[in-house]
């Protein structure tokens, strides 16, 4: 660390007064950038506090939910047993099914969709199977999925896969399909076997509708997640909202969505990272 | 009529909804090694199928490709191939995009130390040292199409296909690529193949250009020798009576014999 500063000093390339000015430049961009979304938030903020806070109002105004909840803010570790313990393991529990479920969607997603994409036989076999399959709401795989599972965690999870696995397929598929003629071209006269196109042209040129498929697919897990959890109980922040909803605790709830939109952007964000380190450019 | 390459009464049919469509019939051509020989002709007038059969991306409806006594049913890394739009990977650098044909060609018979230095001998050769490690997106149009040439120029082909090599580059641009293409093709000794549709670039590089009539049933109308020493100095060249003799043989074909229809 020493090292990299010492060589830092040893090359002022900047006037000792631009130098100066540019933490204040980057200062400025910095507001430029923040100031905006922390303006609507504020204002927001005061005119929920208007519409609820007054006497008998039917929701909570952020005034409220703060105080109720500062404890659940303030400690997210505590474990008292059961399903009363903090949000940091509720959320925990909720990133755990959907980290299954996602990954086996990932894995399976890709592979059918290269195979959709590739094969004009697989296509015209199973689009319109994937077609019609992707329009059924994640919940209504739900019963089935009990009773084929007999217990609710691996329930939730295959409700997890089967709604993230649709997005995947269909733009992996779309990128393979879309490989320009001009690359399939290269690969002729370079005589690349089936193996070489595949790592070398295939999969590099449809990385980018993959991770686009997989942004969508992460984002609908999510969503389904706390729906499948409301159903199947047990530590989730699904079921944390349910169970708030069961003890009237409206600013539990309201933390718990706040958490959970929070938690959806990150993923979103990650997703986003990953897809960018692999394919090496921005997508 | 036998030459390194040989195209044997070639001819391309395409089957379209509106039936049978005829774009080239009986091409004959024979180049013989070293040879650079242009190829040009009206947009639609089949130089690109032609091209195209010759690298075995596509097969002729009749006649045959041979390539030194053996025939061309298939692409290979013989016959190499710098495309229009150049068609660099766009997630590899420069030098991975030619280095990826470096070991698809000489994997078996070049150890990696050689393969590296074989990668930057032909960058070098296109004056792309200075930007081995940028990616397609960070170069400009001109430095991809070099890129394109080294890669060509690395898999050592029998014969360099150029299909409008130039097409898509500004006038200066274009100019530079032409005399670094020349001075390739001297160092070398390659033969070459180019699709054109720039008369002065035709007449500059080739030693025949090649007119093609219209399509369908396009064919080969009229041969032109170009009978200027090389090197060849775009300027000084430029003055002679054989450089204004063959221009005014290919352009009188063009813009005379074979114009190109009112509709178009």
């Amino acid at each position: 660390m020493i090292t990299i500063l010492r060589d830092v000093e040893r090359k002022p390339r900047l006037k000792p007064w631009l130098a100066s000015l540019k933490p204040l430049e980057k200062m400025r961009n910095a507001a430029a950038v923040l100031l905006p979304p922390l303006i609507t938030l504020g204002f927001l903020l005061l005119l929920w506090q208007l519409l609820c806070g007054h006497e008998g109002s039917s929701l909570p105004p952020p005034s409220k939910v703060l105080k109720d909840t500062w404890e659940l803010i303030r400690d997210p570790f505590f474990d008292n047993g059961g399903t009363d313990v903090g949000l940091f393991w509720q959320i925990l529990a909720s990133l755990k099914r959907v980290g299954i479920g996602f990954s086996l969607a990932a894995v399976c997603g890709i592979a059918l969709g290269v195979l959709v994409g590739q094969s004009t036989f697989a296509y015209r076999g199973l689009d319109p199977i994937f077609q019609v399959l992707r329009t059924v709401p994640p919940l209504a795989w739900l019963p089935i999925s009990l009773a084929a599972f007999k217990d609710s965690n691996p329930s939730a999870i295959f409700v997890i896969y089967i709604t993230a696995i649709w997005p995947i397929i269909l733009n992996t598929a779309v990128g393979v399909r879309q490989i320009p003629e001009d690359y399939r071209n290269i690969a002729r006269v370079l005589r690349l076997n089936g193996f070489e196109y595949f790592f070398k042209i295939v999969l590099p040129a449809s990385v980018p509708y993959m991770f686009t498929g997989l942004r969508i697919g992460v984002g609908l897990s999510w969503l389904a997640i706390v729906a499948a959890e409301m159903l199947v109980g047990g530590v989730g922040i699904g079921f944390f909202i349910w169970d708030g909803w069961n003890s009237s605790l409206l600013s539990e709830i309201i933390l718990a969505l706040i958490y959970v939109g929070i938690i959806g952007f990150f993923l979103d964000r990650l997703i986003g990272f990953i897809g960018r380190l692999i394919a090496g450019r921005p997508i | 009529m036998h030459g390194y390459l040989t195209i044997e009464q070639v001819g391309k049919t395409f089957d379209t909804a509106g039936g049978c469509f005829t774009a080239l019939s009986n091409v004959s051509l024979a180049i013989q090694k070293g040879e650079f020989v242009s190829i040009i002709g009206h947009s639609g007038c089949g130089k690109s199928t032609l091209l195209n059969i010759v690298a075995g991306l596509s097969q002729p409806s009749t006649g045959a490709v041979l390539l030194d006594g053996q025939v061309v049913d298939e692409p290979g890394p013989d016959r190499a191939v710098v495309f229009q739009n150049h068609s660099l990977l766009p997630w590899l650098s420069a030098y991975a995009n030619v280095r990826l044909a470096v070991d698809k060609v000489f994997g078996k018979t070049k150890s990696a130390v050689e393969r590296d230095s074989w990668t930057r001998h032909n960058l070098a050769l296109v004056q792309m040292s200075h930007a081995l490690e940028k990616k397609p997106d960070e170069l400009s149009g001109g430095m991809r199409q070099r890129v394109g040439i080294a890669r060509a120029l690395a898999m050592q082909p029998k014969i360099l296909l150029l299909d409008e090599p130039f097409g898509a580059l500004d006038a200066l641009t274009r100019a530079h690529l032409q005399d670094s293409v020349m001075d390739i093709h001297r160092e070398t000794k390659s033969t070459a193949i180019m699709i054109t549709h720039d008369v002065d670039e035709a007449v500059l590089l080739s030693d025949r250009i090649v007119m093609m009539t219209n399509g369908p049933s396009a064919t080969i109308g009229e041969i032109c020798e170009v009978r200027l020493e090389r090197p060849r100095r775009r300027l000084e060249v430029g003055d002679t009576a054989e450089y204004a003799r063959c221009r005014k043989q290919v352009l009188q074909f063009l813009y005379e014999r074979h114009a190109h229809h009112k509709a178009a």
